[in-house]
């Protein structure tokens, strides 16, 4: 082989670049994300009502179908009361029901949905209890 | 290595072969480990209307102009509706979003044209909102049914689906729905928490304030008129707004285009009517 040793040298750095994202995010990427529910809404709630309008579980893989039928319903239909578990009612909305209890976005939404790279477009519209009166100086 | 076409067609079989089995392994393991069926929803959870939500058949509108004497008045009612629902003021016409505002009476009601009626009602200013049509043209046109017609005769605009194509704002005869040329939020001097703005290239549009309707409330500016708004039922013969129509003379905009409005303005005394 000519130029052996170059050869070598010069696999063992493309190698060592190519798989360094790899070794870069050992043990990061698989760091679960852990939404926080210690706002003071949900806090101050006793222990017997601290609870979503469904359950823990259908909320953490279902939410999102949730929010689309809450949508559709409050915008496209003519009811906005939710009969939630333990027979508990809601008023449809994002803006003033969900993000009552859940006033930290960054902790609460955010952990997840930047751990899965999904990008709701909810907030270009709907309000965040902390956000509320900064506008995003994004567009011109 | 040399080999012939038989045994290549072996080969490559069996390796096809294994190749799915192998992935369906895989993909049967994965199922079983990773993908859980996520839990159904409780049977019990329903989505009903609350019991204090005003109902109706038709909404309707009576603006009574003989009691607009103030511009307090037109400022108090666009103020109200504005401020609750984050409409921008962007200070030009250019890029003006509107729920309500106002016209003089030429340019509101183009086909009847008077020459002899009384100098104060032809240079009034008149109260103009979305018209919440029978026959909406602009639901017609939306190609995305992001406009549509509720059951209870509002026009209803879902922001969600709008795709800013302004086909409703073509077609609209009343010129009552506004395009976003700019992030609605860079205008907004204070906002109302409880209610969303809306993005960057969507229409808007009055929406008779369904989000108070089902808290019981009358529209923002109903309330904000000092009782010059009347707001009610059009198919019920004994709502206030269909006493005061059956009693004095009003009119519609444009109603020979056959858009059937729900909003109806009066614009004489009682006496003479």
């Amino acid at each position: 082989m000519y130029n052996g040793g170059k050869i070598i040298a010069g696999l063992i750095i493309f190698v060592a670049f190519f798989t360094f994202p790899f070794y870069y995010n050992i043990g990061k990427a698989d760091t679960k994300p852990e939404p926080k529910l210690d706002t003071p809404v949900i806090q101050s709630l006793p222990a017997s009502e601290r609870h979503c309008v469904e359950s823990k579980e259908f909320m953490r893989t279902s939410h999102m179908q949730l929010l689309n039928d809450w949508r559709d319903t409050a915008v496209r239909g003519m009811d906005r009361t939710f009969n939630g578990m333990n027979g508990q009612r809601y008023y449809i909305s994002l803006q003033n029901t969900c993000m009552k209890c859940h006033s930290n976005k960054k902790e609460f939404c955010d952990k997840c949905h930047t751990y899965m790279g999904v990008k709701p477009y909810c907030w270009d519209c709907h309000f965040t209890p902390k956000e509320q009166f900064i506008p995003k100086e994004k567009e011109s | 290595m040399s080999m012939n076409r038989r045994q290549f067609i072996k080969l490559a079989g069996i390796s096809t072969v294994l190749g799915i089995g192998g992935l369906t392994a895989v993909d049967k393991i994965r199922a079983q480990s990773v993908l859980e069926t996520p839990p159904a929803a409780p049977d019990a959870s329903t989505v009903f209307q609350a019991p204090t939500a005003l109902k109706a058949k038709r909404w309707g509108m009576v603006i009574d102009m003989t009691r607009f004497n103030n511009p307090d008045l037109y400022r108090k009612c666009i103020t109200a509706c504005h401020s609750i629902h984050n409409v921008p003021d962007w200070g030009e016409k250019k890029d003006e979003v509107k729920w309500i505002w106002t016209d003089d009476y030429e340019h509101s009601f183009p086909d009847s044209e008077n020459p002899y009626m009384p100098e104060a009602m032809k240079e009034k200013s008149f109260l103009l909102l979305c018209n919440h049509c029978d026959n909406p043209p602009c639901v017609r046109v939306c190609p995305t049914q992001a406009t549509f017609r509720r059951p209870d005769g509002i026009v209803m605009q879902d922001m969600h689906r709008c795709i800013g194509c302004r086909f409703c704002m073509a077609a609209c005869p009343y010129g009552s729905r506004s395009f976003n040329w700019k992030n609605p939020r860079l205008a907004l001097k204070k906002v109302n928490p409880d209610y969303p703005t809306r993005t960057i290239g969507v229409v808007e549009k009055c929406t008779f304030c369904t989000e108070r309707l089902v808290k019981g409330l009358q529209p923002a500016c109903v309330e904000a008129s000092e009782g010059a708004i009347v707001f009610g039922d059009l198919e019920d013969p004994n709502s206030d707004v269909r006493k005061i129509l059956g009693n004095r003379y009003s009119i519609r905009r444009k109603a020979e285009l056959g858009t059937k409005p729900s909003v109806f303005y009066l614009i004489g005394g009682a006496e003479n009517a």
